[in-house]
């Protein structure tokens, strides 16, 4: 058996006003649908429309202005009943407020609906024109009429992709049009026409909402897009994000004792975070522990690219880097980078391309012709470098973590070796 | 945690933990849009939550967070502050309505859009204020790759049993650095239930009708009992007010549920050294550098001991104890204006109280080791 749907008679709108016939014709459509009262999940917002609530057997959720739709949509989003009908009411003003809500409602064709009352302006604010109030209507804030033509809501929606747009006139039994909008299965939209008798009536005496209707140029109507309504299509998911990070386990030996800070730079595409990823990996094969973090522009594929290393024997708190110990530097974008870092150094080493100048260091510096087995190989070939001239990670080190990573492919392992050989 | 055995150790990034602790905690959707340095974040989200949405903008990420949350999802998102300020208008809403949540704030450099890839310790005073009436809204801190799994934890914990959104504040550093780390030595953690309210109970339900402070939760998607949800001053029932007595206890007991309730899940740490009259006091990225600066300082002979508050809002009176009870405190972090001490003594910092504050840099052991011995 249905259940009322209204808790009184006594609605708390004003004489004439639009809203009441809106509120009574949804409950009645409801109730031509067979809804029970509890399946249904009415969203309001501020504005005249939103106090409709208390009078209300329904779920109610009364939320921020002009976000209804948007926090029904979420609603709507959550629920895994079909049988269940979300149902936003909102004004002309939260219209204008939330557009983007209703946009991207209508676009994902979400299944609800929204009933827009339209009475062409704010009315619990003291009656201000809206993005809905059309042309030459007189508001508080236009007292000469409104400059501007109002937003074609319908057409807005039905273009993003609503499965059903709908303007209709907020006269007499309206209860058969607001059924069939609430039947829709995806997102639906109507436009209910009305004058707010305490602000629009009284600043535009003598204007009936026919004549008002037909100026404002939007005509009645619906517009329907055949779609399917939106389904949460999630696609195949991990079920713990810990598992494909790779365990590396520890069979080298690092004869670090002391921490060490160590820049990697070089240019965008030239290996530098692959090249830095595996020093990171190489050594806590080595037993070191490790922190490391790329830097670079917002133009990924431009310009520099940084990582900056801490290794240590020991468990690494604070991972910044004022003074680097190492830097390997591969080419004129990250020498650039790191010259003030470099220039700072008073001790360490700094392992540079040949090809570029010497910066006034305390550091000394190795050169060696980084960029001869190509660009794209400069980092990774440093790092080798850096491993063979310092020991502070074994090339074993490293060459194993390419072949578990199955990076060998990629990279020109018999290159790399004779290079390494011949030094 | 079965995948690692101790001293098998892998190179991973702090947002992973996050993620993936929070699933494990309960979260189940994420809602999400681009913003750096939270974009790893949205990516794991997207790979692990059961429920994954892109939303166009951050109102409309709130918004679809607490219509999920109304229909009993736990949802979460990750943003830093231009996004968040965006959002706060809703996360009023989500606090008023009562709908549990978590937003991870991933703090960068400001004012505005500032520096996206400069990390930063600057939303505190905003996080202490963002409620109108100056409620308070659960800040929990992380400090350390295990903050990033246990505290996320935390973070849905209490949004869920205090019914609230709840900020974990991190920053660029924490999420975006990765580092060895041993997976094995990660404690288990449990699902949170929502306590629901019984639904075969006669009689009205009552939306904000609170036991033990909380209510008990009904989704929307139920038809037994009404469930009203209300952005507005309402009543026990979920209905608009003005400001009748009812519903002012009902906006006291906003304030008093988190004051009374998020006690129950404060979290800091203490390392106190034996006769030490100086304290270093750090939350956050900057508690790495502090415990380092505290540790040298020991090594050095100095006697210090260290505090890292995580639970920072609601401001708890035990740092302001423990911070009484040392003749030197040095509060160090990554603003220039002190605002951990701020939120706690106001402009007047007690006489022995100094600050090592940093812009554009994450403040170095050096730093906080030269103000200790200052």
């Amino acid at each position: 058996m249905i259940k009322e749907y209204l808790n009184t008679d006594a609605l708390p709108y004003c004489k004439g006003c639009g809203h009441d016939l809106i509120a009574r014709n949804t409950t009645k459509a409801l109730e031509k649908l067979n809804y029970d009262p509890l399946d249904v999940i009415m969203v309001t917002d501020i504005g005249c429309h939103g106090i409709i609530d208390k009078c209300l057997n329904t779920h109610t959720v009364h939320g921020l202005h002009g976000r209804s739709s948007a926090l029904g949509a979420g609603i709507s989003l959550g629920n895994e009943n079909p049988d269940k009908k979300i149902i936003v009411f909102i004004g002309d003003g939260g219209t204008t407020i939330g557009l983007q809500h209703i946009m991207e409602a209508s676009r994902l064709n979400i299944n609800m609906t929204v009933v827009v009352h339209n009475n062409y302006l704010y009315g619990m604010t003291g009656g201000q024109t809206s993005g809905l109030t059309p042309p030459g209507f007189k508001t508080t804030t236009s007292y000469e009429g409104n400059p501007f033509t109002g937003y074609d809501i319908c057409a807005l929606s039905h273009t993003a992709g609503a499965a059903h747009t709908s303007r209709i006139m907020g006269v007499g039994d309206i209860s058969d049009k607001l059924k069939k909008v609430l039947e829709v299965k995806g997102f639906s939209l109507v436009e209910v026409l009305e004058i707010c008798p305490s602000y629009g009536v009284k600043l535009n005496p003598k204007r009936k909402l026919s004549e008002i209707v037909e100026t404002a140029g939007k005509p009645l109507g619906e517009w329907v897009n055949d779609r399917e309504q939106f389904n949460v299509h999630q696609g195949s998911k991990e079920k713990n994000l810990l598992e494909k990070v790779p365990v590396i386990k520890k069979v080298f030996n690092s004869y670090l004792k002391d921490p060490m800070a160590l820049i990697v730079s070089g240019s965008a595409g030239e290996g530098v975070q692959l090249a830095a990823g595996l020093i990171s990996k190489a050594a806590i094969s080595s037993g070191l522990h490790v922190t490391q973090k790329g830097s670079y522009p917002v133009t990924v594929g431009v310009g520099f690219s940084t990582s900056e290393i801490n290794l240590s024997p020991g468990k690494i708190n604070f991972h910044g880097i004022n003074v680097p110990d190492v830097v390997i530097i591969t080419s004129a974008d990250g020498l650039a980078h790191n010259l003030k870092k470099i220039e700072a150094m008073k001790g360490g080493k700094v392992f540079m391309d040949s090809s570029l100048e010497v910066p006034n260091t305390g550091a000394e510096v190795i050169r060696h012709d980084f960029r001869g087995l190509g660009a794209r190989n400069a980092s990774i070939f440093a790092v080798f470098y850096f491993a063979l001239k310092t020991g502070v990670i074994s090339t074993e080190s490293i060459f194993q973590i390419i072949e578990e990573e199955g990076k060998g492919k990629k990279l020109p392992i018999a290159k790399i070796k004779d290079a390494l050989s011949a030094l | 945690m079965q995948e690692n055995k101790k001293g098998n150790r892998t190179l991973t990034d702090a947002s992973r933990l996050i993620i993936e602790s929070m699933a494990r905690a309960g979260a189940d959707s994420f809602i999400g849009y681009p913003i750096t340095p939270a974009n790893l974040l949205y990516q794991y989200g997207s790979q692990r939550m059961p429920l994954m949405l892109a939303a166009p903008d951050e109102i409309t990420t709130l918004q679809w967070m607490a219509g999920l949350s109304a229909t009993g999802k736990v949802p979460i998102t990750a943003t830093s502050f231009p996004g968040y300020a965006l959002m706060i208008e809703s996360v009023n809403m989500a606090y008023m309505m009562e709908l549990p949540m978590v937003i991870i704030l991933v703090q960068r450099l400001g004012p505005a859009t500032g520096t996206a890839t400069c990390g930063a310790q600057g939303d505190l005073s905003l996080l202490r204020g963002n409620i109108s009436g100056g409620h308070p809204l659960p800040v929990i801190a992380t400090s350390s790759f295990e903050d990033c799994w246990t505290l996320s934890a935390k973070a849905v914990e209490t949004a869920i049993k205090l019914r609230t959104p709840v900020v974990l504040l991190t920053s660029k550093e924490e999420v975006m650095t990765s580092k060895s780390f041993d997976m094995a030595s990660l404690p288990e953690i449990k699902k949170t239930e929502q306590k629901y309210y019984d639904l075969d109970c006669e009689g009205a339900y009552k939306s904000y009708k609170p036991t033990d402070m909380v209510p008990d939760f009904l989704p929307v998607t139920q038809n037994k009992h009404q469930v009203r949800i209300n952005a507005s001053t309402h009543n026990q029932l979920g209905l608009l007010q003005h400001s009748t007595p009812e519903a002012m206890d009902n906006t006291r007991r906003l304030e008093e549920k988190i004051k009374q309730k998020a006690f129950e899940y404060i979290q800091y740490e203490l390392y106190e050294q034996q006769d030490a009259e100086k304290l270093v006091v750090a939350f956050g990225i900057t508690a790495a550098a502090a415990k380092d600066a505290v540790a040298q300082l020991q090594q050095d002979g100095e006697k210090v001991s260290l505090l890292i508050p995580k639970t920072l809002v609601p401001v708890q009176d035990v740092y302001a104890e423990i911070m009484d009870s040392y003749n030197k405190v040095v509060v160090a972090e990554e603003n220039i204006n002190n605002q951990f001490s701020e939120m706690i003594y106001g402009i007047r910092k007690p006489a022995g109280h100094s600050f090592v504050g940093s812009l554009g840099k994450m403040i170095t052991p050096q730093q906080i080791i030269e103000e200790v011995k200052a």
